[in-house]
């Protein structure tokens, strides 16, 4: 379970990927609790924690708003392969960047990548997700922060 | 990739290390020194220690979270062949104790991402210094 000042962490950790990697601020809606699996959007990528912590961190976004986040980092490549690799990085990074605060225990898997509107996402039983809404320009997507 | 002389100097070989294409093309297309001359791009550190061996690069960046080895390890590697090697640590990983270790194995510089092109540059001129 995430204390308040935990989940702060990952929101601070989306705050500032948006502001340095895509120079364009989001605005971070309130957090919510939810059961079960929440639904996602059509690129997730995956985070597996393990040590002092285990559970999952993803982040799923829709294919409009990847196309645009790519287009500001100035890539110009746009296929499937290059929207995994982006989903990927993201939950990389947000969850790497936690490290700050959990510190080096807080171990991260590479990340994995889904596919599709109802990918079967690693959830475990009894644990409930944090669910931080992400809007960045006209785009809406999610970080979700399942944890021990 | 020729051994052309840069204003009369030696270029420095470049390797870049990460496994994300999209981050192994952003620090090549960001970096803006002209005597940096790019050998080759690694996905993980098996590949870059073959890359290693080949291009006898003077300056890598390196990734540490990634699949078969990770940076840590291949850092130690490199090092190990190469102790002149400059080392440019770029990594999401946060925590001081792995910045710590990171320069204990021999690393010259540590970078978080997200990074601006501007903190880039900055890195690798203290790394070139």
């Amino acid at each position: 379970m995430l204390y308040e000042q935990e989940l702060k962490t990952f929101v601070e950790g989306t705050t500032n990927f948006f502001e340095v990697a895509a120079q364009h601020p989001a605005s971070i809606g309130s957090p919510y609790l939810m059961e079960g699996s929440p639904s996602v959007h059509e690129y997730t990528g995956v985070i597996n924690i393990s040590g002092k912590r285990e559970g999952v961190v993803y982040f799923t976004a829709p294919k409009a708003m990847l196309t645009v986040l790519l287009m500001k980092m100035q890539e110009n490549d746009f296929s499937h392969e290059t929207m995994k690799d982006l989903v990927g990085e993201v939950a990389n990074t947000i969850s790497g960047n936690a490290r700050r605060d959990f510190g080096r225990d807080f171990v991260i898997s590479v990340p994995s990548v889904l596919s599709g509107e109802k990918p079967a996402l690693p959830q475990r039983p009894g644990l409930r997700s944090f669910i931080i809404p992400i809007n960045w320009r006209s785009h809406s997507a999610k970080l979700v922060v399942s944890l021990t | 990739m020729g051994n052309a002389t840069v204003n009369g100097k030696r270029p420095f070989k470049l390797l870049i290390v990460d496994d994300s294409n999209i981050m192994r093309r952003r620090i090549e297309r960001s970096q803006q020194f002209e005597e940096l001359q790019l050998v080759g791009t690694a996905g993980n550190g098996f590949e870059a220690l073959e890359l290693f061996k080949k291009t006898d690069p003077d300056v890598v960046t390196m990734d540490l979270t990634m699949p078969r080895m990770d940076g840590i390890e291949c850092i130690s590697k490199l090092v190990a062949l190469k102790p002149a090697v400059r080392i440019l640590v770029i990594s999401a990983l946060a925590d001081k104790a792995t910045a710590v270790e990171a320069m204990e194995k021999g690393a010259n510089g540590f970078l978080n991402k997200p990074f601006t092109d501007r903190q880039l540059n900055e890195a690798i001129a203290e790394l070139m210094r």
